[in-house]
């Protein structure tokens, strides 16, 4: 199988699902001219033309909501934020029209709207450009939330969202825009809430999303070599909906229960998860749910201590053999 | 604006002179309708049948009735919560409105969404919407799918003077300009944000104006003048869907009630003012008058419409008060499209959380 990138697998999906369907638009700041902030859209506008792939100007707020609309009458929009860090300018338009207007017209409705961009920490560019919210999406009922790992993740999950009717969140990530991974050249379809092993172990489970997991990957090859610990990583990949059968399934081989998420701790997604295997699995658990999370602070600038504020290789390693 | 001298010069525009006797008391009944179907609205408020907010348009009837008439098949309109006459005027029935306010199943939006979100897609009305300026944006993305799909319609887009210093109501005026999006922005201006006039609120010599500095043609309106409101909507609804076109109508009207009923109405503004419009400008009246001067409408057919419209609103309250509420199993539907449509489900895993 062809070795790409991640930002390639976008790309890819993206051009996949333009060509298939007709109704689908890429619209955001420098998608288009610039061939994207982080060249994700490049070679687009070229292929598909001015009427797909939509320079937006600096308006989140506008061109979120405009999708939005234009997604109740049927054309399935991909807007793409620069940032998700920008989502707090058009907050109103995802949380209150695309995640609400379902509901609010009983059913007569939907808003069939992708919104993509990078949503992580890591690049030293400080407290507004850092944000994660999937936790603050995924408490919305109403929105899909997606997090890839991997380019195989990010292009057969993208491909799903953008035929999805639903509003999908799909969070991507800078640092891992160079990761490559073996990709197949013909189509599939990764299914929204389906988690995936990543790792198989017997001693200890991780469960992450988004870059941590392969953060977790790592730890878990140095564990097995250094100390003889089977580790076993489970990437949820979807956080609402989520997978609860396979955290559990890994939860009763390996009994013991690391969360690891680049979020704030409080009320992120690793509550939930914390939550969900103490009351489901009370019984198999040889120790408490523990949660490795950033540091919980506003995301520092300082290229040393940023390293130290997210859950790096090391702090993942402490944290797992503090538990065994 | 002057107080009605005389029959509306825009009596003679073609798009009203056009209109047959029927068509004209077709657009009295509208009127006379939405009035006494928000007066029952109210009466069902203040007996606790109502809950939360209710934002009455008695005194703007001539505005939703006025653009809704002249709107073509291909037309989309989209409001914020001072909904309740343009779902009227673009037929919704009496019936849905008043069950969903009541919160029963039977209501238009199943009592999910309550007086500010009514919906009715099958009727090109897309809402409804709660927060100030919020829907602004979406009816330029539904003319942008107009657009887009080749469909010669426009979208009428609502909002209130209150709504004009949100800044996504400035973004979407920006991108509606620079994609030369077929959308009417219709600002109805009733002097007030809520209890603050537009003296105290809004910069600058005028609302509509401000479409000026996106390169927009504006123009101003009498909401009181039924005619008048039709012919300049019409105007703008040609240029939208003949070439593309956005444009800022500002439409001057009043409402005779508070903001919403829980607005006790004593603190910014007097007795009089009101008075005075109801006596010099009232809508219903003033079309009224014109029908009679017309020689469509006589006293006895106009007594006929009015308790017909009584009978109708009357009817609604009993067929909400005897509909049912949701069911308790109902909250949990109608969140996600692929829950509620289970033979075309790709996803897995748990979506709805307990």
């Amino acid at each position: 199988m062809p070795l790409i990138t991640y930002r390639e697998a976008i790309n890819q999906a993206l051009a996949e699902e333009l060509e298939r369907d007709p109704n689908v638009v890429l619209m955001g700041e420098e998608v288009g001219q610039f061939q994207g902030a982080y060249k994700v859209s490049e070679g687009l506008l070229a292929r598909f033309g001015p009427k797909r792939v939509i320079d937006t100007p600096i308006s989140e707020a506008g061109f979120v909501g405009l999708g939005v609309g234009a997604a109740m009458l049927g054309i399935r929009p991909v807007i793409e934020l620069m940032f998700w860090s920008f989502y707090s300018v058009a907050f109103d338009q995802i949380l209150n029209n695309a995640a609400n207007v379902r509901y609010m017209s009983g059913g007569q409705v939907n808003v069939p709207i992708v919104i993509r961009g990078p949503a992580n920490g890591g690049t030293n560019v400080g407290a507004t450009h850092s944000h994660t919210p999937e936790n603050v999406l995924a408490n919305h009922p109403g929105v899909k939330v997606v997090c890839p790992a991997t380019a195989y993740d990010a292009k057969g999950l993208l491909k799903s969202a953008i035929r999805d009717n639903d509003p999908v969140m799909f969070l991507e990530n800078t640092i891992l825009y160079n990761d490559k991974s073996e990709v197949p050249a013909g189509e599939y379809l990764i299914p929204l809430g389906l988690a995936d092993v990543k790792r198989a172990g017997t001693d200890l489970t991780i469960v992450a999303h988004g870059r941590p997991v392969i953060n977790a990957l790592k730890a878990a090859q140095l564990l097995e070599a250094e100390h003889d610990v089977s580790v076993e990583v489970v990437d949820l990949r979807s956080i609402r909906p989520l997978d609860e059968d396979t955290v559990l399934g890994s939860v009763r081989k390996s009994h013991r229960v690391l969360v690891v998420e680049e979020n704030k701790p409080f009320c992120g997604v690793g509550a939930q998860l914390a939550y969900l295997i103490q009351d489901r699995a009370f019984d198999d658990l040889d120790a408490p749910v523990k949660r490795l999370t950033a540091l919980d602070a506003p995301a520092i600038y300082s290229m040393a201590l940023e390293k130290e504020q997210l859950p790096n290789l090391q702090r993942i390693m402490e944290a797992v053999l503090k538990m065994l | 604006m002057n107080p009605p001298t005389g029959p509306s010069p825009a009596s003679h525009a073609p798009v009203n002179a056009r209109l047959t006797s029927t068509e004209r008391l077709d657009l009295y009944r509208q009127m006379v309708r939405i009035r006494r179907f928000e007066e029952r609205s109210l009466r069902a408020y203040q007996q606790g049948k109502i809950g939360g907010f209710l934002h009455l348009y008695i005194g703007q009837e001539a505005v939703a009735v006025g653009c809704c008439s002249v709107m073509e098949k291909t037309d989309h309109v989209i409001t914020a919560y001072r909904d309740h006459g343009h779902a009227l005027a673009v037929g919704m029935s009496p019936n849905e409105l008043m069950a969903e306010m009541y919160g029963k199943a039977s209501g238009c939006s199943k009592g999910k969404g309550g007086s500010m979100h009514f919906f009715d897609p099958s009727r090109n009305f897309w809402g409804g919407h709660g927060i100030v300026g919020g829907q602004v944006p979406l009816g330029a993305g539904i003319a942008f799918a107009l657009k887009y799909r080749g469909i010669a319609g426009a979208c009428l887009t609502f909002m209130g003077d209150g709504a004009v210093n949100q800044g996504a109501v400035h973004e979407t005026f920006n991108l509606a300009a620079l994609w030369d999006l077929p959308v009417v922005f219709i600002i109805e201006n009733n002097g007030y944000s809520m209890g603050t006039s537009q003296r105290r609120s809004s910069a600058g010599p005028g609302l509509a104006q401000r479409a000026e500095a996106y390169g927009m043609e504006w123009d101003l309106c009498n909401g009181h003048e039924l005619y008048e409101v039709r012919e300049k909507t019409d105007r703008m609804l040609q240029l939208a869907r003949q070439k593309s076109r956005p444009t800022v109508l500002e439409i001057i009207t009043y409402r005779y009630r508070g903001h919403s009923v829980a607005d006790p109405d004593s603190t910014y503004r007097t007795k009089d003012e009101i008075e005075n419009y109801r006596r010099t400008k009232d809508p219903l009246t003033l079309i009224h008058d014109t029908l009679v001067a017309e020689g469509v409408l006589t006293a006895e057919l106009a007594k006929e419409i009015d308790t017909a419209a009584r009978a109708e609103a009357d009817r609604a309250a009993e067929f909400a008060e005897a509909s049912p509420f949701p069911a308790v199993e109902d909250i949990l539907k109608d969140i996600y499209w692929e829950e509620d449509n289970p033979a075309h489900k790709k996803s897995r895993g748990r979506i709805v959380f307990d």
